[in-house]
């Protein structure tokens, strides 16, 4: 199990490599004259090319990227900021917990009431419950989170001023964006456990254990969660990249000040160290998710757990 | 006389679907005494499981339906026990039940030890304690034949055969009065399927159990039952002692149809005798006799009325054609 | 027992008779008519958006009536630069229905081109292809898409460009695997030992029934996408106003959220109440393609 552990880690090395260069060769299309970006409209052709050469603009791509890789492997520099001439990684690395606290709030929200839901729904299929949870997962999941952030604001902050609306100050500050990212996809938990939950309660073994004679909550959480829990782990993961995603919008909408905003802001203003920096970022994230996700997930299935651990 | 333990009497189970009604279950009755082993043969389809849910109370909720009749259990109506008593001191208590496939009946993510100590902790009426119980669950593996050791080891890990051991042990673990063994031995190799089915007939004899053997072999039926009831379409056309059905000279023509499907050692044949047609379509079941499209002596009243039973002792025959010798 | 009989005869039915089929489980289910029913009128709507309103009552601005409150004459309202904000909705649905038609389209193509190659091929071109589309697929699609527009720009077109990049990967490992695995069955084999040529078994065998899946995931794409496309408008990296986004209209409504909040109410409800449709459409049609699914 061990190795399987850090040769899982290990797999993430390329799997960065691979991302950071995707999204070099993406932002370095467009031939782009970064020195006329810093020092604007007014410099001279030469202070422009002057400025180019010191910062190694004029050098191929391919010597470009490796530059910039070994700067990130062996100085954890990734670079400044054109706009700020800031250091990449300290904006980013104060920007993070923001967005950390951001992402697990609304992870965490969205397990806590996708979950349970999806259970009891699959437990009473075709009830009224059932019927209920169903529409409103369905609606859930087509609700922007950025625009239900915008009407959480309304009635939350400006109708009934009973919770903030922007800022990071405390952790009351937190409450209507992660709802407003958690709702979306505790609706897509929501759906997956019903019809997870719906396919394993029809096992036989299922069966034996009413068979047994054993309370009905023990066979709902002992016998068909478990099984059922393998690919709503995997949902959880997979729909943890489309939160970070929808992360970087809602932190506008509620302009908090973290990794999105940092971001959009660096699109806008053609920053691309700072772009480049904060995707890496985000790509990191999502890869050390999905690596919890398959560590998971051979934990909690004893014939993956067997095959790695041999 | 020994004392009675399940009594069904006319049962009905149908399952409802939104498109159509399958009639699974056509008013059968018979009935069981301690220590006794009944055989139920027949076809796939004809409704044997069904009536084994049916007594387990673990029809498809939504869909399956008991639609009439009785199930008496040690003499107490089982179908108007509440569902939490069912659980509590009936399934897996004085009910245990063999599955027919053992490769999906356990579940895959729990060692097989803990999938028995489960069934143990829950009927615990010597009030165990974890050690106990822990101490339980390796003498049942040590019975059905599994070294003790193996308790931690998840289902995958087991043989088909290995698996149905495990499940035997689970179903006899809190010494049910009664089991239901759903044709443990057919997802079985046949060198597999006789060293199970001699060992659930030690274990049976050696706990004093009463069984339910569902299974269309008959060569198994005669090695274990003392009786026997032959389904067919949901009904039983003939049932009757061990002797009645194997020895005696009347029969049903779905059983002699039946037994003629087997080889015979001692004459020299080509080709097995079939039984011509399939069974009929449950959701459209023929007027009459349901065996009447298929059989040799077919009547012009078969096709008309349900077939009376002829009874001689314990033997039981539901054809016309015996019906109509009595009358004359 | 008895009611497992009808489950295995779905896929392998007869194919002419397997649109009607599946057209006819549709139509029973309520909610995926609904969406479809939807769907139909919103299209109708944006092909005669012109029919209804022209379209420089949209762009043109009109400072006398600005931020007029839902009335007879404007019943959505007027937005900052008093245009109505009806005229701005309805053009919306044009433009939303058109990002996501396309982008779905266009993803479906090419994914579906590589999906098929790889499948197809196998070996090392499926290793590269796959390997390739692992990396897309490593960073979130939302965030592979701003990645495209920062460096093309913010406009419709780059926008259209970003958000069917993002998408390809899915289409790509969709169709790979959903073929790979008719590849696999028996009727193929079947197919083959009849003497069947590789081009019929392709587009008679192969296709037909690896379609589903697809189907289904591209009407689940053109919702994800019409959402995406109103994120991204909204931060200001998509469609730019004055063009009668919703996303965007959302933005400039922003600052106006207290006092006149139709103006984030009406484009946000359009925008739910399009991709709600496309989501039960897409569940109608998974449970309709799908017979085991059926209880």
């Amino acid at each position: 199990m061990f190795r399987y552990v850090i040769k899982r880690i290990l797999l993430l090395i390329p799997i960065m490599i691979g991302v950071s260069f995707i999204v070099f060769t993406i932002l370095n299309i467009v031939p782009g004259d970064p020195a006329r970006v810093i020092l604007g409209e007014s410099a001279t052709a030469d202070e422009v090319a002057q400025l180019n050469h010191e910062l190694g603009y004029d050098q191929p791509f391919v010597t470009r990227y490796v530059n910039f890789l070994k700067g990130v492997i062996t100085k954890f520099d990734f670079g400044t900021s054109y706009r700020t001439r800031d250091s990449v990684l300290e904006d980013i690395l104060t920007r993070i917990p923001i967005s950390f606290k951001l992402a697990s709030f609304s992870i965490l929200l969205a397990i806590c009431i996708g979950i349970p839901l999806g259970i009891f729904s699959a437990v009473k299929q075709y009830s009224l419950f059932d019927n209920i949870a169903r529409f409103i997962g369905i609606f859930m999941a087509s609700v922007p989170p950025f625009w239900l952030g915008m009407m959480l604001i309304y009635f939350f902050a400006l109708i009934l001023h009973i919770l903030p609306s922007s800022g990071v100050s405390s952790l009351k500050h937190y409450i209507l964006p992660s709802l407003a990212l958690a709702i979306p996809y505790a609706s897509a938990i929501m759906r997956f456990t019903r019809s997870s939950m719906l396919e394993t309660i029809r096992q036989e073994y299922i069966k034996t254990a009413e068979a047994k004679g054993i309370p009905e909550s023990r066979v709902i959480l002992n016998h068909a969660l478990r099984n059922a829990a393998l690919p709503i782990i995997t949902i959880i993961g997979t729909s943890f990249g489309g939160l970070l995603g929808g992360a970087v919008v809602t932190e506008s909408v509620f302009s908090l000040p973290g990794l999105g905003t940092l971001l959009v802001t660096g699109i806008r203003m053609k920053d691309i160290p700072v772009v480049m920096g904060a995707t890496v970022f985000y790509a990191f994230m999502f890869g050390c998710i999905m690596l919890i996700v398959d560590l998971l997930y051979a934990f909690a299935d004893a014939r993956i757990k067997a095959k790695y651990s041999k | 006389m020994s004392e009675n333990l399940i009594r069904i009497k006319d049962l009905r189970v149908s399952y409802k679907t939104d498109f159509e009604t399958v009639r699974a279950v056509n008013g059968i009755s018979f009935d069981l005494n301690k220590g006794e082993v009944i055989g139920l043969v027949g076809e796939t389809g004809a409704g044997k499981t069904t009536t084994a849910l049916s007594i387990m109370r673990l029809l498809p909720f939504r869909t399956g339906r008991i639609d009439s009749g009785s199930i008496e259990f040690k003499g107490i109506d089982m179908l108007k026990v509440p569902d939490s008593e069912m659980r509590k001191s009936y399934r897996g208590e004085k009910i245990g039940m063999i599955f027919q496939d053992p490769m999906t009946a356990l579940n895959p993510v729990i060692p097989v030890g803990d999938q028995i100590a489960e069934a143990i902790t829950h009927h615990n009426k010597e009030k165990l304690n974890k050690a106990q119980v822990e101490s339980r669950v390796e003498a049942m593996l040590e019975l059905v034949g599994i070294p003790a050791f193996r308790k931690a080891d998840y289902p995958h890990q087991f043989s088909g055969g290995m698996k149905q051991r495990v499940v035997i042990a689970i179903a006899l673990a809190c010494e049910p009065d009664l089991l239901i063994a759903d044709e443990p031995t057919t997802a079985l190799d046949v060198t597999i399927q006789a060293q199970v089915l001699a060992m659930i007939t030690e274990l049976r004899k050696k706990l004093g159990m009463s069984m339910i053997l569902i299974t269309h072999d008959l060569g198994i039926v005669a090695q274990v039952c003392d009786k026997v009831a032959v389904m067919y379409a949901g009904e039983l056309v003939e049932q009757g002692t061990l002797e009645d059905i194997f020895t005696g000279d009347k029969h049903h023509p779905y059983t002699i149809g039946l037994f003629g499907s087997i080889p015979k050692l001692n004459e020299e044949t080509d080709r097995l005798e079939t039984i011509d047609g399939m069974m009929p379509d449950p959701t459209c079941l023929p007027e009459g006799c349901k065996f009447s499209p298929r059989c040799k002596h077919c009547m012009e009243i078969c096709k008309q009325s349900p077939p009376v039973e002829f009874i001689d002792g314990k033997h039981r025959i539901a054809c016309h054609l015996y019906a109509a010798h009595e009358s004359n | 027992m008895l009611r497992t009989r009808n489950n295995n005869t779905g896929r392998a039915g007869k194919k002419q008779s397997a649109f009607k089929e599946v057209f006819r489980r549709l139509r029973k289910n309520k909610s995926a008519m609904v969406g479809l029913c939807v769907i139909l009128l919103f299209l109708l709507v944006a092909i005669f958006a012109g029919v209804i309103a022209p379209y420089e009552k949209v762009i043109n601005q009109n400072v006398k009536e600005r931020l007029l409150a839902p009335c007879s004459a404007h019943p959505f309202g007027t937005d900052d630069f008093g245009r109505d904000m009806f005229t701005r909705v309805i053009y919306g649905t044009r433009i939303s229905l058109f990002i996501g038609v396309l982008v779905a389209g266009a993803s479906l193509l090419v994914g579906g081109f590589f999906g098929a190659l790889c499948s197809y091929y196998g070996g090392i071109v499926d290793g590269v292809i796959m390997r390739f589309m692992d990396m897309l697929t490593s960073l979130p699609s939302i965030l592979l898409s701003m990645c495209v527009v920062a460096a093309l720009g913010a406009s419709m077109q780059n926008l259209l460009i970003a958000l069917a990049i993002s998408q390809i990967p899915v289409f790509t490992r969709m169709v790979r695997s959903s073929m790979l695995t008719v590849v696999d069955m028996e009727y193929i084999e079947a197919a083959k030992a009849c003497g069947t040529h590789d081009g019929r078994i392709m587009f008679k065998h192969i296709l037909p029934n690896a379609m589903g899946p697809v189907i289904v995931q591209t009407t689940r794409t053109i919702s994800q996408t019409i959402l995406s496309a109103a994120g991204l408008s909204y931060i200001g990296l998509g469609v730019q106003p004055p063009t009668p986004e919703w996303g965007a209209m959302l933005s400039s409504g922003r600052e106006y959220m207290y006092n006149k909040p139709w103006l984030m109410i009406f484009p946000g409800i359009a925008l739910v109440i399009t991709s709600l449709s496309f989501e039960l459409l897409g569940d109608g049609l998974r449970d309709a393609l799908d017979p085991r699914l059926k209880d």
